[in-house]
């Protein structure tokens, strides 16, 4: 039996696409003085904008401001007063909801479900919790100050970020550097630069002072100019751990302060005792939420061999439920690849995995003519030498691997150089407490996966970085020790 | 005929120590075979000290590796209790200390005195944190769901330490404490030229409660040891204290970390004062933050 959906489209009316857009320095919008590129709709390859590139004079310009905005006025205006800028930029975010889901879904091909659910609302919700610490700081790191002394900000943070969860990522730098009084330059993903110059907008909407935050389009070379820039005091990434280590070496030897937030290839653990639906859903959404462009995505599926053929068999099952295709249609479950690269990347890791002796398997599924697409995809029968386990892939990929102990579970779980996340599935408590402080990873979901919350510590052991976003830990990265 | 060796006809001859290395909880000399001459402030002789290797920094490594496992999983309480008895052990040996570090840094007596007390003292407190840590630097976090969503702090892992330069003993307590409290295990490498309070310390570990490996000490010099413990691959983190006021060395050292992205705390312009109260920063440096969530329902 099947079931044929009727389209349900969100409307993109909603929007206002310009057709290009310039930096974000002091304030104003402004071109950049490097080659103008495209920010092209992965669903349908479409060309939603042009955007500027900024060149390392461009970046010096924007870290000026932020400099004179740092000095001149934010660092110096009372943290009540900094507080309301951020409630009002929350308040604006929930207004124009539905305006940046919809931007969101076409510049970077997730599902609407997705980016009006869960990446919008976080959004508010991070610069909602963020601007109440303003006023607070003071009990922000116990034990750092002397007793009742505020601590003082960095100074102007450079911020860069990757195009998995443009926006979030955005509020995930932004709320704390600013609520903590430092200024920002932040450097979107060149694939998705739309939201952060609406954000842009909504600054202006709030009258933040110009120069607080400033938005500098570009790949790479601007990212550089930026993390690299000697009047640049804290420096804070999202990304690979490729360019992360690169960012180490370039900082070394001085006195700026890193956060990294790098890659991940977390397990998600199946005990033969645990709720098997809802597992199947934890699987699922942990791999397939966002196309598996999550660092912390459950891309390793350690189950438990007496489950194995049960789990799979349901797995396999739930899969072929998922619906691939349009973004911005409501009923989609997995949307577009990223990019035509990074769709290069899964296709390649994906090949080797066979190469590798490893069994492939999808569901039957039909995709868009045009645009950048993967259908769902798991591997069985592999092992943990094979590359899919071991590296990255960043797409809907999961390799399953099984275990007959918890002890053998926890040493494939940290057999990796990573050490973002992990997920455990099982009915018994002891046994979900003893796993959880055995994984040696920054956040373990038990009995879930994928959940996020501004008030909750996010971030990676080993290879993938060091810091930590959200809660009061997340402010500390912002906050002269 | 019998040999008779010559006696001063007034006093023994006394039985001089020798300064090895401790790794793994036991006091190999040198992999390498070699030592060098430490002296005293004046230039006199005081010890030959083994020096250190790249192999011997690979061992300690390993032996650090080794000892994690059991002394991250130690409860808190019992780590708290470890630590203050090393404490104890400290104190019974007060006077050797004070020799040692008034030799080693050319400080009067009464100095080396107060300095050494306040090494212990050092230790004492830090000993306290080791069950109150997690309830000041952790949390139960309100997150906007049925979720119970708790952090809590858990040791880096292996964390090599370049122990300071000056402070032969007050220093070196001072970095390794914060680091080993919490559930590290450390590879130290002690003041190149005032490593004996260092070996001394080392023995009373060995006498306390202290597994071996917890706490490993290379001596010699930092061009020996120091490259090989920043780009080791099973080291978390480093403490580049030791390497300050030699700017170039300290960022090489920092450069090589990243290659397993090593938590880094950087070297300081020049030695800071260990008299000033620590607060929680050292400690913290060399923590991991774990979030856990699970849902709350019926």
């Amino acid at each position: 039996m099947s079931f044929e959906y009727a389209p349900a489209p969100e409307s993109r009316a909603v929007v206002d696409l310009k057709s290009s857009y310039g930096l974000f320095v002091d304030g104003e919008f402004v071109d950049g003085n490097g080659h103008a590129f495209k920010s092209v709709s992965p669903a349908t390859e479409e060309v939603l904008a042009e955007i500027s590139e900024a060149t390392e004079d461009d970046v010096d310009k924007a870290v000026a401001a932020a400099r004179r905005a740092y000095t001149r006025t934010w660092s110096t205006m009372p943290g009540a007063e900094r507080a309301k800028y951020l409630y009002r930029i929350a308040r604006i975010i929930q207004e124009r909801s539905r305006e940046l889901a919809v931007l969101e879904s076409l510049d970077n091909g997730k599902p609407i479900r997705e980016s009006r659910d869960v990446d919008i609302p976080l959004v508010a919700a991070y610069f909602f919790y963020y601007a109440g610490w303003a006023d607070k700081l003071e009990y922000a790191m116990p034990g750092s100050a002397p007793r009742g002394s505020v601590p003082l900000p960095l100074g102007v943070a450079g911020q860069v970020i990757p195009w998995n969860f443009p926006l979030l990522m955005l509020s995930w730098k932004i709320a704390p550097a600013l609520a903590a009084g430092n200024t920002v330059v932040l450097k979107p993903a060149e694939t998705t630069s739309l939201t952060a110059l609406l954000f842009a907008e909504i600054c202006q909407q709030a009258d933040l002072p110009p120069g607080v935050v400033n938005i500098v389009t570009g790949a790479g070379e601007t990212g550089r100019a930026l993390v690299g820039h000697p009047d640049v005091d804290k420096v804070a990434f999202t990304g690979s751990t490729e360019v992360g280590k690169a960012i180490g070496r370039t900082v070394a030897g001085t006195r700026k302060s890193v956060t990294l937030e790098l890659g991940g290839k977390a397990a998600n653990i199946v005990f033969d005792d645990a709720p098997i639906d809802q597992a199947v859903e934890g699987i699922v959404n942990g791999i397939f939420f966002n196309q598996g462009h999550v660092c912390c995505a459950g891309s390793r599926l350690l189950v438990q061999e007496s489950v194995y053929d049960d789990v799979l068999a349901r797995l396999k099952r739930r899969m072929a439920s998922l619906r691939v295709g349009d973004p911005l249609d409501k009923n989609t479950d997995v949307g577009a690849i990223n990019s035509s690269e990074q769709l290069s990347r899964i296709r390649d890791l994906s090949q080797v995995g066979e190469a590798e002796g490893a069994e492939r398997w999808s569901p039957p599924c039909e995709l868009p003519d045009r645009g950048f697409w993967f259908a769902p995809t798991i591997f069985t029968g592999v092992t943990q030498a094979h590359r899919i386990a071991r590296e990255e892939i960043f797409g809907p990929v999961l390799s399953i691997l099984t275990f007959r102990t918890p002890a053998e579970a926890v040493e494939k779980a940290n057999n990796t150089p990573y050490g973002l996340s992990a997920g455990v599935w099982t009915d018994k408590g002891s046994r979900i407490l003893w796993m959880a402080s055995q994984l040696r990873a920054g956040v373990v979901w038990a009995n879930t996966f994928n959940r996020f919350d501004p008030t909750s510590p996010f971030g990676g052991y080993k290879e993938s970085g060091y810091g930590r976003e959200g809660g009061r830990h997340g402010l500390e990265a912002y906050l002269a020790k | 005929m019998v040999w008779r060796p010559t006696l001063p006809s007034d006093s023994r001859l006394d039985v001089r120590k020798t300064y090895k290395l401790y790794v793994g909880g036991t006091f190999p000399r040198s992999e390498s075979g070699r030592s060098y001459v430490v002296h005293d402030s004046r230039g006199r002789f005081l010890a030959n000290a083994a020096a250190a290797s790249r192999k011997d920094a690979r061992d300690a490594v390993q032996a650090a590796r080794k000892a994690f496992g059991g002394w991250s999983g130690a409860t808190a309480y019992n780590r708290g209790q470890v630590l203050y008895r090393v404490a104890e052990v400290m104190e019974g040996r007060h006077d050797q200390f004070v020799e040692e570090v008034a030799a080693s840094e050319g400080i009067t007596r009464p100095r080396a005195q107060r300095s050494v007390s306040a090494a212990i003292d050092r230790l004492v407190w830090y000993a306290g944190w080791a069950d109150k840590l997690a309830q000041v630097v952790g949390a139960t976090n309100p997150v906007a769901g049925p979720y119970f969503d708790f952090s809590v702090p858990e040791p880096t892992g292996v964390v090599a330490v370049l122990a300071p330069q000056k402070s032969s003993l007050l220093g070196l307590v001072s970095v390794v404490a914060p680091v080993v409290v919490s559930g590290n295990t450390a590879v130290v490498a002690s003041s190149r030229d005032r490593p004996l309070p260092a070996i001394t310390l080392c023995e009373v570990l060995a006498t306390s409660d202290v597994p071996g490996g917890v706490v490993n000490m290379l001596t010699g010099s930092l061009a020996d040891t120091a490259p090989t413990l920043a780009s080791h691959m099973d080291v978390n983190a480093i403490d580049l204290t030791g390497a300050a006021g030699d700017d170039e060395h300290a960022t090489a050292l920092e450069v090589a970390a990243v290659d397993n992205l090593k938590r880094v705390l950087r070297a300081p312009a020049s030695e800071p004062d260990w008299t000033q109260s620590p607060g929680l920063d050292r400690m913290r440096r060399f923590l991991e933050m774990k979030t856990v969530w699970h849902p709350i329902g019926v």
